[in-house]
């Protein structure tokens, strides 16, 4: 083995913010070109590693649809330095991507023909958005969708023009709720479990998909059980420290699993008895 | 395959002869313990060593190297393709080793480790003086078939050198003298096997080692995880001297200019702390006792399903290495065999 022929799996590739939008108080908007002109070449429910040279590196879901290849979108919360560094950046600046890494929602086959039912708690819009976006660019494929999104608070809203987009469609139903309102809300006020019991499905032709904070989905997971829908047609994205995500680093492991590899995306009948996975 | 009769004194010459081409690591006396360093010259090579303090893995996973350099936002792969003689290696380091091996080149292989490993020539020793805490012996690691280059036996007052491999006959090529090893001393080398592999049990081990994996699926509520884990400081010593543990860290290092530095990584590991810390905050193995049993069931369980054999080689670091006492894994598994 030649090691200057060999791949180096820790070496980000350059790439370019095409525009930097700052979203909420925490979340910044990133739409992002290789600059090899490569598509990412992602499947909804992956991530990527985004790098910026002296501060680091972070796994990120990437929250658009394949469908348009030629850039992606990330939604960066300002948790640590690098998101921190990253939210200074400006349209032409230069970042580092490494991926797509992970597991993705079975959009071409446990999904298709389906009803589906979204359950997004906060953050979880991110990675869910890539999903939503290609089930609607496919609108043909699955059944009834109905999208469930709740945050902490109106200001914490993500996407705001498609929520209102998503709002106004008839072919789809989508709720909302935030957990506090304030003087301009005139939704439901209350956490997403609430949204839950008003909608009536068909456990045997659903697919549930969930993702949001580490402790929304014990509670989101007793409403899909009281719905009927079994282990089997429900998936989830859990979010690890996927320092590496190339398997090696040990950060991502839920027990015998690592998230970067054989997540981020599970069936939950697949991870029901994993101790540490919910 | 080919077999010489060294004597100490042979092999001294022979180190000696390799220093004047290339870069050779063996074992010296660190205070009253012993350590792999690069050797100068033959005559502080020790080759009665018990058990080094780290293993020899830091040679293929420095405890801290550079991945990458970066200049603005360009990154470029740094690879170390130095080639190195590891002299001495015991035979239950060898094992972890061949574990790692599969580790950095299975799925997605990691050109910095497994380039490293390409370019060392291993010279494995067989066991001359056991260290107190080594239980190799029970986890079928107190002799090696395979997996050097070359392999010396101290079999009476001479030394049989194994040479197995293309690299071990061109570590060996060049040195005048040498002579051939008879039938019967390289055949009495399974006196010394058969001792080593019944001496090095420090500690008995109850379970079979088929039987640990199964032991762990129905042990996850053992009241052993609790007791033990309450004395721990989380020190992460247990983890960081182990030869079989390879979790990583990265971070970067930015030059003066602040426009250039390097992308480093470093040994870390799953007793600490902050271990599974996401950013925001959640930690998802926030108690002593969750990361004192994801330690075990990494060992026993996890990893051993990728390597095909428990991750423990039985080296007894753990053991020496924790101050309250509670990391030898004989004494886990042993009590999940008695409940
Ligand atoms: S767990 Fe302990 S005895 Fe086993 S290989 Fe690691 S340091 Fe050695
Ligand atoms: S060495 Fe002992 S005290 Fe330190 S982390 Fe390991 S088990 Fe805990
Ligand atoms: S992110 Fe490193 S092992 Fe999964």
């Amino acid at each position: 083995m030649d090691a200057r022929t060999m791949k180096d799996i820790y070496l980000p590739e350059p790439a370019t913010l095409l525009e930097v939008k700052p979203f909420t108080e925490m979340e910044t908007y990133y739409r992002i070109k290789l600059d090899s002109g490569r598509p990412l070449g992602h499947k909804p429910g992956q991530f990527a590693e985004i790098s910026l040279a002296g501060i680091g590196e972070a796994p990120i879901s990437i929250s658009s649809s394949p469908v348009k290849t030629d850039h992606f979108e990330m939604v960066i919360r300002n948790v640590g330095n690098l998101t921190r560094a990253l939210r200074t950046l400006k349209d032409g600046d230069r970042v580092g991507i490494r991926g797509p890494f992970g597991t993705s929602f079975p959009v071409n086959d446990v999904m298709k023909g389906k009803d589906l039912l979204y359950i997004c708690g906060g953050m979880g819009l991110v990675p869910m958005r890539s999903v939503i976006q290609y089930t609607l660019d496919h609108r043909d494929d699955y059944g009834e969708i109905t999208i469930c999104y709740g945050t902490k608070s109106p200001s914490e809203r993500l996407f705001t023009d498609e929520l209102e987009n998503w709002g106004k469609r008839k072919d789809i139903a989508f709720l909302e709720t935030v957990d506090r309102g304030d003087d301009s809300w005139k939704g439901n006020v209350g956490v997403i479990t609430k949204l839950m019991p008003g909608i009536s499905i068909d456990p045997h032709k659903t697919v549930a998909l969930v993702c949001g904070p580490p402790i929304m989905y014990k509670f989101v997971l007793l409403e899909l059980r009281k719905m009927e829908m079994s282990n089997e047609n429900i998936y989830m994205s859990l979010e690890r420290h996927m320092k590496c995500g190339v398997g090696k680093c040990g950060h991502c492991q839920i027990n015998g699993l690592y998230a970067c590899q054989d997540g981020p995306v599970f069936k939950y009948s697949e991870i029901a008895d994993v101790k540490e996975a919910i | 395959m080919s077999y010489y009769k060294m004597s100490e004194e042979d092999l001294r010459q022979w180190v000696d002869h390799l220093l004047s081409k290339v870069t050779v690591y063996g074992v010296q006396a660190k205070g009253d313990r012993f350590a792999f360093n690069a050797l100068n010259d033959s005559s502080s090579l020790r080759l009665d060593y018990d058990v080094t303090i780290l293993p020899p893995k830091k040679y293929f996973l420095p405890p801290k190297e550079t991945l990458l350099s970066y200049k603005g936002q360009k990154y470029d792969s740094v690879v170390d393709e130095k080639p190195f003689v590891l002299f001495g290696v015991h035979p239950y380091d060898l094992a972890a080793i061949r574990q790692m091996d599969k580790i950095f080149s299975s799925d997605n292989n990691d050109i910095h480790y497994m380039t490293r490993r390409n370019n060392a020539t291993i010279v494995a020793l067989d066991v001359q003086t056991p260290s107190a805490h080594n239980f190799s012996g029970n986890m079928n690691t107190a002799v090696i078939e395979g997996e050097y280059d070359i392999l010396l036996t101290k079999v009476d007052s001479s030394y049989v050198v194994d040479v197995r491999t293309g690299k071990g006959k061109e570590l060996i090529k060049g040195m005048s003298g040498l002579v051939t090893a008879e039938m019967a001393l390289v055949d009495s080398r399974h006196k010394v096997w058969e001792e080593n592999k019944s001496r090095l049990r420090a500690y008995p081990l109850k379970p079979s080692l088929s039987e640990i994996p199964g032991l762990l699926d129905k042990s996850r509520e053992h009241p052993v995880w609790a007791e033990k884990a309450e004395l721990c400081f989380s020190c992460g010593s247990c983890v960081m001297v182990c030869p079989t543990c390879y979790c990583f860290d990265v971070q970067d290092e930015a030059e003066w200019d602040l426009s250039s530095g390097k992308r480093i990584r470093s040994w870390d590991g799953c007793m600490l702390e902050r271990f599974a810390l996401v950013a925001g905050g959640h930690n998802f193995r926030k108690t002593k006792e969750e990361r004192y049993r994801h330690r075990y069931y990494r060992k026993g369980k996890y990893v051993a399903e990728k390597v095909g054999e428990i991750s423990c080689v039985g080296c007894g670091r753990c053991v020496s290495a924790c101050v309250p006492g509670i990391a030898n894994p004989c004494e886990v598994y042993n009590r999940l065999k008695e409940d």
